[in-house]
């Protein structure tokens, strides 16, 4: 069967046969950057059309549908649009900072993308600890944030950039912890190893309660920590203009733009491995026959499928809920998500312990 | 306390919240010190889109002036309209036909709905809910269609005339209005699901920008901020004028003084303005839609002055006239002014985030502040 696992192998052993390991090395990491960045632009355009348009369905309207048919090349216009407009840098920003700060930002986002698996032998990086690799680069996009807010000179920016400070470090305990409840089940750091140990059910079913409240609290704490609302208190329109990249034009804010829906693309693909078992499809127990139908779909559908749901949800979220305050945020996480997280943690750690997960 | 927090120290935040902010709904400019994210005051500076109407209206005529209160308060100038037509009739001593009255009033509560359903909307952004504007627009169309048909403009209606309306309804004018009812009925409850039940939505409204109802009177705050607060100041029903006496509806009454009491106020107003519709839509009389009036109007020496209830608070229009064909002097009485000026009292000591909301459920409309 031809899967795309084997065509990374046949290009792997074809530059093997031809280079020396070390020039093969660097030439299979230029075509990763490469796909990576090709992924970014394609991922970007497509997020953004799609917020773009289930927005317009929610609020009776239709959406962008001009630009190519029914609307899809508005992204593309509005990329053009945006690269072609000046970059302003504002009097008295700092401005190596402040032209750092989207490149800081967009790196994060790339960086974590390297051991999220794609599909059944797709992944640019099976690193043994890739969950703690994961949890670790995603709060240095805070790094970014901060930076965009302090350089700017702006004090919306500099609230923005506070709030957002506050509330991504904060998260990021939840989103750690709810992580954590799935290794402790699996025992392994490793992303390939989480996935294959799902391969008899998603963890989100076979372990019970805890796994459906740690998911729960995963969804909720990354939708706070990549700034989408309800949690968008770093860009609140309606308080901040738009929070810390209010001084940002070009391709410049494009690029904070772009690193928001990649955020939320990773986010979900982690969840979606974690959770719904990545690449696997879905294999209930030891209905063979079923599961041989569900295997003949391709394992980069599932995977698509599953991070495209939740990053619906995600995007549900956003056009459904008022915004909290900042108060209200930093309560919601310090006195119920991370006490619920804790306790659920001990919870699947007995679970795991007493062998009672399916 | 709140002494304490109005002043400001060494190391306070200013920031400047407009002219140009999205969240100003118009030209207003706040300067807020900020101790973090906490509020220490709110000084509005106004002037921005001053266009001196009331001295605009001395060199016109009484037929003309009128038009200028549209773009006033721009979400109720039929409201301003009547209120300018009112005052006017009173120094002229005319009786407008029954006819007219019945058109003004149904015309009232349709401006009414579409200025509180545009608040609705924008109260729901303020607060960070994008989709609600939408749906409110969506009703607010159809009565912008029923407008159009029989006033022929959409916003800035010019439809009051003084001795009456200025053409009669449109034959499709009943019809429709019943078919938006009987819509907007289903509609209202689709609002309480999708805003006021929220969890968020309440927990951002409760216990925010407490106004009590003694300092409601004494910033002379007027209408859904008043009787959000437990002051009932409905002009409808305290000095009935047009038909509104003989029609039965509910002052709406909230005692709670917060964000939430005044938003729940403006929700039931919509309810009751529906009920008025109903009873009046069937039972417009026949006759003449405008008294015989002089093609010149000269208002005699004296001093008149009338109110309505527009969707914002009181609106009150005071003439002093000379006896020529143009008023001596022009003094409105606007909501939003008094509104405003109880924000900095509201705000203290809140946040960022509650500051927008307050002005939120302020409903401010800054022409209608400026004049």
């Amino acid at each position: 069967m031809l899967s795309i696992e084997n065509i990374t192998h046949s290009i792997d052993a074809w530059l093997n046969g031809k280079f020396s390991p070390t020039v093969v090395l660097l030439l299979e990491s230029v075509i990763v950057g490469l796909c990576v960045i090709g992924l970014f632009a394609v991922l970007g355009l497509v997020l953004v059309l799609m917020e773009r348009k289930v927005s317009a369905y929610m609020q009776v309207r239709l959406g962008p549908n001009r630009v190519g048919p029914a609307g899809t090349l508005q992204t593309v216009a509005d990329t053009l649009k945006l690269a072609m407009k000046e970059g302003l840098t504002p009097d008295g920003a700092d401005k190596l900072l402040f032209n750092l700060a989207p490149f800081l930002v967009i790196v994060v986002a790339m960086m974590i993308l390297a051991p999220v698996a794609f599909a059944k032998g797709i992944q640019i990086w099976d690193i043994n600890i890739g969950v703690l690799y994961i949890t670790a680069i995603s709060s240095l996009s805070v790094v970014g944030v901060l930076m965009a807010g302090w350089a700017s000179n702006n004090k919306y920016s500099l609230l923005g950039a506070m709030r957002s400070g506050a509330q991504i470090v904060s998260y990021e305990l939840s989103a750690g912890m709810s992580v954590i409840s799935i290794v402790v089940l699996t025992g392994s750091l490793r992303i390939s190893d989480i996935i294959t140990s799902q391969q008899d059910g998603w963890w989100l079913f076979k372990g019970h309660i805890p796994a459906m409240i740690s998911f729960i609290i995963f969804i909720i704490a990354v939708t706070a920590e990549t700034n989408r609302a309800p949690f968008d208190l770093a860009e609140a329109e309606s308080e901040l203009t738009a929070g810390f990249h209010t001084e940002y034009s070009g391709m410049r804010f494009a690029l904070f733009f772009l690193a928001e829906y990649v955020n939320v693309f990773i986010v979900c693909a982690i969840a979606a491995t974690l959770f719904l078992g990545g690449w696997m499809p879905l294999h209930i127990g030891h209905w063979a026959g079923f599961n041989r139908v569900m295997d003949y779909i391709p394992s980069s559908l599932w995977f698509m499928g599953k991070t495209f749901f939740l990053i619906f949800v995600i995007m549900w979220f956003r056009w459904t809920f008022p915004r909290l305050r900042i108060d209200q945020l930093l309560n919601l996480e310090w006195k119920y998500l991370l006490p619920m997280s804790m306790v659920n943690l001990l919870l699947m750690t007995v679970i795991s312990i007493e062998g009672w997960h399916f | 306390m709140i002494e304490e927090l109005g002043t400001t120290e060494q190391g306070d935040l200013v920031i400047n919240l407009g002219p140009q902010h999205p969240s100003t709904h118009g030209v207003l400019h706040l300067v807020i010190t900020l101790s973090g994210e906490t509020i220490r005051k709110v000084e509005p500076h106004l002037g921005y889109i001053h266009r001196s109407i009331e001295k605009m209206c001395e060199s016109l005529s009484y037929r003309q002036f009128i038009y200028v209160t549209s773009r006033m308060d721009y979400l109720s100038s039929h409201i301003n309209n009547h209120g300018c037509a009112l005052c006017v009739e009173k120094g002229l001593q005319i009786e407008i036909p029954e006819r007219a009255k019945v058109i003004r009033v149904l015309m009232d509560e349709l401006t009414r709905l579409a200025s509180h359903q545009l608040w609705w909307g924008a109260m729901a952004m303020d607060v960070g809910a994008l989709t609600p504007f939408f749906h409110a627009f969506r009703e607010r169309e159809s009565i912008n269609d029923i407008m159009e048909e029989t006033c022929g403009a959409r916003l800035t209606m010019n439809y009051m005339v003084p001795g009456g309306v200025m053409a009669d309804i449109h034959p499709n004018f009943q019809k429709k209005v019943k078919e938006f009812v009987r819509y907007f009925n289903t509609k209202i409850d689709e609002y309480d699901e999708l805003v006021t039940d929220n969890i968020i939505f309440k927990s951002r409204m409760k216990g925010i920008g407490y106004l009590s109802p003694e300092s409601a009177v004494s910033y002379g705050c007027t209408g859904p901020t008043a009787r959000g607060s437990g002051v009932s100041c409905d002009i409808r029903k305290l000095y009935p004028y047009e038909v509104y006496g003989r029609v039965s509806f509910e002052e709406v009454i909230d005692g709670g003084g917060d964000c939430f009491a005044r938003y729940n106020v403006r929700m039931q107003e919509m309810r009751q303005s529906v009920s008025i519709i109903e009873q009046l839509i069937d039972n417009i009389p026949e006759g003449e839609f405008q008294a015989k009036t002089k093609a010149v109007l000269k208002l005699p020496k004296g001093e008149f002055y009338s109110r309505v209830e527009t969707a914002r608070g009181e609106f009150g229009v005071y003439i002093i006239s000379e006896g020529g064909t143009t008023p001596y002097r022009i003094k409105f009485r606007s909501p939003g002014f008094s509104n405003l000026s109880a924000l900095d009292h509201m705000a203290r000591g809140h946040k960022i985030g509650d500051l927008v909301a307050i002005m939120g459920t302020l409903d401010l409309v800054i022409p209608d502040i400026d004049r």
